[in-house]
């Protein structure tokens, strides 16, 4: 610890606050003001009950992100495996008291505030994974024997979360975890080898599938076969795009969100709303914004001097990308509906600061992108 | 270092391609999004505007019908309703109890509101009462403030003031069946009626009216947000009915004791001034919903209380027919008016004897003088001469055995037989000695007590084929057949008319003739024509006639004969047709004539067919099913 404060002091808080991102941060603000809108506009042209609380809450995230921004990279380092591990007790303990909400059970209520740890996991899934990588040269990751651990160790939280059940989230995960690997520099015939086994086992999944999972897959396979019951979301939220058109109905003007006919709109669907009342030029644009970000995200990957800061700004850019891609080709009806919220515009306390510390945590590779840790390149 | 190199060589390879990868797949969103938003725009814009427009209907009034001097007789009563409309109060519990301290609710109200309030959702109103009392509302009215959520409005419910006295001719509404599903989407609507029966059913789509149309913006929910279009819709229209309300009501009256029907007809042009069967049933009852064990109790009573007699009872007509097979006589001059022919109390064809009703015969008489005592031998031998075709041709032309076409569902047809017939229908030819036994109307001869006042009035009218009808206007339009004109000749000499309605005047108005007794009182001025009929319910066995023949009070009500009259009056300028049957009543003379006698005078006293204005209003009082009239019949 002695160490680690000498080494760190060649940087003074001043310094590292020069150093935040801020072009990043202001990215953000726009993500957010979008959402903020949009609650507005859900609520019928009111803050209450849901812009308000979001505008506060990302106040909160925001000094959350820059606090963790100045927390010094190495010592994150450290809390890898203590997180993790963390992380699974957090997933073992809503398993056994979770409260159950939408028929699952996925929340731990923790008195004044509930987490997701489904969704605080994958963070620690991308801590971990980039600890274990960090110094593993090419030639070790090449050797399948090294891979074991990694996969048993991100097998072991995705077990649980099927288990809750939550399906969307547990292949997210899975997916956020091959991009990592992807990243370290594992073959890609081992990626089409597992692919290959899957695409075999999942028939045999399929039989071990809960109704509801069964019918939000087969609902997505076939939407207008049941229009008033599980295709019921998916039909309103394209008839709300469609009605949207180029320009869209305007602000607090469209016709099938005011009106109550798209569900969920302040949470799943708020993307709907927005295409609905900007049309297909605001949509654009605020997939637009989505992508800068993630680019963004990519390019501070690119910019760390140690492996596994880059691991991390994969990971957590991954894992950022893949709600937004996963929200908006759901409410398109491209993907079967999954209840995962748009980042920084759907309302939910929980998800918005599940994102800012990760966000934070990114602001911190970039901050410390020229640290050197040790214990590199061994092996 | 060079390993740090590679790594991190592959590493920005790699990175490259997931962020080249990210892009791609947020295109192909962008793409699809363009596809929904732009391409296809138009289809959901469409989808869209269902979406947020609902089309709702408004039912219009249901049209009344009145009788021909504009008395309701069936009519939409205003029915004061008290809802509850859920999501407007807070404690619907407290409010049912304030509600209930103003107008009491039972248990099983409470319950159902409950229940209703649970299952629908909370902005749909929940009826808690119909049918309140302006007392009541008024009471609801200035409590409003203790009542959050309690709304009242103003609906309709159909009623029929006259209840069992015009039942068989208005009939009643119901809720649709699948049946009456027409295509008219207002029936879908709830709480709305169709005709099920008589005025009501035949009228059904004219009094129903067009429904209007209101554009509502709604939500998911279906929460009314605004009202966009309203198109009001057309009422029902008026049906005027040819009937008399005040001469219904005493006809209605007369027989309600009896298993009977009654029914008079303008002669001139077939109007229905009253057409009562009794017993009859309240189709108010309908309304409210019929119970199942009022149901049991209509379905199995033996007379029948839903059967409209006077159109769908058949009956054999018995001597009544007389004056039919008489008239094919002298058509086909088969006998003249002058011929006597002789009656010793019964005619033998081969084995058989055909007795005549009065034992030990008339002696000679001639034709005027068989039909005034309603001799059985004269027809006996009259029928043998003509044959039965030409009796049955002549029978139809005066709307026996035929489809009158009559303006009320359920008039059924009757039969009148011919050689062909009985060869068609039970392989078996005529024989001789059943022409015989329906030239005194017995046999095969099934007719209902309109078409025997059809008969009448087509033999004193001057001979045009009037066909009976029930709709006297529709709206302002006064339907076709309301003048004589109208109505084409049956193509009978005007001699032989002469000679029937002469012949049924001194039934009623000559000592000897079978209806002496029920001649009108000489200080009405007027007097009428007719001729009676008994019918044999079953067969007269040897042994019985040859222990003597009991008399009919004596037997078993279900063993009587149905007692039948026709008459018409005024004699010198026939008005008014008139036919009666008493089912098991006994002989014609005895329970039917007087019957017809009481009847007339009620009718030549108000004299319906020849005042516009009517004479002073009825009074409509609901009566009750004569419950207590004896199965025995009178003594």
């Amino acid at each position: 610890m002695q160490r680690l404060l000498a080494r760190e002091r060649g940087m003074s808080l001043a310094a590292k606050l020069a150093t935040v991102s801020w072009p990043f941060v202001i990215m953000l603000c726009l993500l957010a003001a979008t959402g903020y809108a949009m609650l507005y506009s859900a609520a019928g042209g009111s803050a209450e009950p849901w812009a308000f609380r979001h505008g506060l809450r990302f106040g909160f995230g925001v000094l959350l992100m820059i606090s963790i921004a100045m927390v010094d990279i190495r010592f994150i380092k450290r809390l890898a495996w203590p997180l993790y591990f963390l992380g699974v007790g957090l997933l073992v303990a809503v398993a056994l008291h979770g409260a159950v909400g939408k028929g699952a059970q996925r929340w731990l209520d923790l008195g004044p505030i509930q987490i997701q740890p489904s969704e605080l996991m994958k963070l620690f899934i991308v801590l971990m994974l980039a600890s274990w990588f960090h110094r593993a040269s090419i030639e070790r990751v090449a050797n399948p024997l090294f891979l074991v651990p990694p996969v048993i160790a991100v097998a072991v939280p995705v077990v649980l979360v099927l288990r809750q059940p939550n399906l969307g989230n547990a292949l997210i995960t899975c997916i956020l975890a091959a991009a990592i690997l992807f990243a370290a520099g594992v073959r890609i015939w081992k990626f089409a080898l597992v692919g290959g086994v899957m695409a075999i086992a999942a028939p045999i999944a399929y039989e071990r599938l809960h109704d509801y999972q069964r019918n939000r897959i087969l609902t997505f396979l076939n939407p207008e076969s049941d229009p008033l019951g599980t295709g019921y979301h998916i039909i309103q939220s394209k008839i709300a795009l469609g009605s949207g058109g180029m320009f869209g109905q305007g602000f607090v003007q469209g016709t099938q969100s005011q009106l109550n006919f798209l569900p969920e709109k302040q949470t799943d669907f708020i993307f709907t709303m927005l295409a609905e009342e900007f049309g297909f030029a605001g949509a654009a644009a605020l997939i637009g914004l989505n992508l800068l970000i993630v680019l963004y995200g990519l390019a501070m990957a690119l910019a760390c001097r140690h492996q596994f800061g880059r691991l991390v700004a994969v990971g957590i850019t991954t894992n950022f990308f893949l709600y937004v891609f996963v929200n908006i080709a759901m409410v398109m009806g491209a993907i079967p509906v999954g209840g995962v919220p748009l980042p920084l515009v759907s309302h939910g306390g929980s998800a918005m600061i599940t994102v800012m510390i990760g966000f934070g945590v990114l602001m911190s590779v970039h901050v410390h992108r020229d640290v050197e840790i040790e214990g590199e390149q061994q092996g | 270092m060079k390993k740090e190199k590679t790594r991190r060589a592959v590493f920005t390879r790699r990175v490259l391609m997931l962020g080249a990868g990210k892009t791609v797949l947020m295109g192909l969103l962008t793409g699809r999004l363009w596809q929904l938003q732009v391409t296809e725009s138009e289809r959901y814009a469409v989808l869209a505007e269902e979406n947020r427009i609902s089309v709702r209907l408004l039912p219009p009034p249901r049209g009344s019908i009145v009788d021909r001097f504009g008395v309701p007789v069936a009519e939409n009563r205003l029915n004061w309703r008290a809802m509850l409309v859920a999501e407007r109060t807070d404690d619907v519990g407290a409010t049912l109890a304030t509600f209930s301290s103003l107008v009491p609710l039972a248990e099983h109200e409470r319950a159902r509101i409950e229940r209703e309030v649970r299952r629908r959702r909370r902005f749909v109103p929940v009826l808690v009462r119909d049918f309140l009392e302006w007392e009541d509302m008024a009471r609801l009215e200035v409590n409003a403030p203790d009542l959050p959520g309690i709304i009242t409005d103003l609906g309709t419910s159909r009623t029929y003031p006259f209840g069992e006295t015009f039942a068989h001719i208005v009939g009643y509404v119901a809720p649709p069946a699948e049946a009456d599903l027409d295509g008219d989407p207002m029936l879908q609507l709830p709480g709305i009626r169709v005709g099920r029966s008589g005025l009501e059913r035949q009228h059904d789509r004219t009094l129903r009216g067009r429904a209007g149309k209101v554009q509502l913006e709604v939500n998911a929910v279906g929460r009314v947000i605004r009202e966009l279009d309203r198109q009001e819709g057309t009422p029902g229209q008026v049906l005027t009915t040819t009937i008399d309300a005040g001469l219904q009501l005493a006809v209605a009256r007369r027989i309600e004791r009896d298993s009977a029907a009654v029914v008079v007809l303008d002669a001139r042009n077939g109007e229905v001034l009253a057409m009562a069967s009794s017993p009859s049933f309240d189709p108010n009852i309908f309304a409210e919903g019929v119970s199942a064990a009022q149901w049991r109790a209509w379905t199995t009573n033996r007379r029948n209380p839903l059967v409209n007699k006077a159109i769908a009872g058949l009956y054999a007509p018995g001597s009544t027919f007389k004056m039919v097979v008489a008239l094919a006589a002298l058509e086909a001059r088969a006998v003249t008016p002058q011929e006597r022919i002789n009656c010793h109390g019964y005619v033998e064809l081969g084995d058989a004897r055909f007795h005549c009703w009065k034992k030990g015969g008339h002696g000679p008489l001639d034709m005027r003088e068989a039909i005034k005592q309603s001799c059985d031998c004269y027809f006996y031998e009259v029928a043998r001469r003509v044959g039965i075709d030409r009796i049955a041709a002549m029978a139809r032309r005066f709307g026996l055995g035929v489809d009158l076409e009559l303006d009320l569902p359920g008039a059924r047809a009757g039969l009148v037989p011919t050689r062909e017939w009985k060869r068609a229908t039970q392989g078996v030819p005529w024989q001789q000695g059943e022409t015989l036994v329906h030239g005194i109307g017995q046999g095969f001869t099934q007719v209902s007590p309109l078409q025997l006042a059809v008969m009448t009035a087509r033999m004193v009218n001057g001979g045009r084929a009037i066909q009976p009808h029930l709709t006297r206007a529709i709206g302002d339009q006064l339907v076709r057949g309301h003048r004589p004109e109208d109505w084409p000749a049956i193509g009978i000499p005007e001699a032989h008319l002469m000679l029937m309605r002469d012949a049924m005047a001194g039934v009623v108005n000559e000592r000897g003739g079978t209806a002496w007794a029920s001649r009108l009182p000489p200080e009405l001025g007027v007097a009428m024509g007719g001729k009676t009929g008994t019918t044999q319910v079953r067969r007269i066995t040897l042994a019985e006639r040859e222990r003597g023949l009991r008399r009919q009070e004596e037997l078993p009500y279900e063993w009587r004969h149905h007692a039948l009259f026709v008459g018409f009056a005024p004699v010198e300028d026939p008005v008014y047709a008139i036919a009666v049957i008493v089912e098991h009543g006994g002989g014609g003379s005895a329970a039917a004539a007087p019957v017809a006698r009481d009847v007339l005078i009620e009718t030549l006293t108000r004299d319906p067919a020849r005042r516009t204005t009517p004479p002073p209003p009825p009074r409509p009082e609901p009566q009750r099913v004569a419950a207590a009239a004896p199965l025995e019949g009178r003594r």
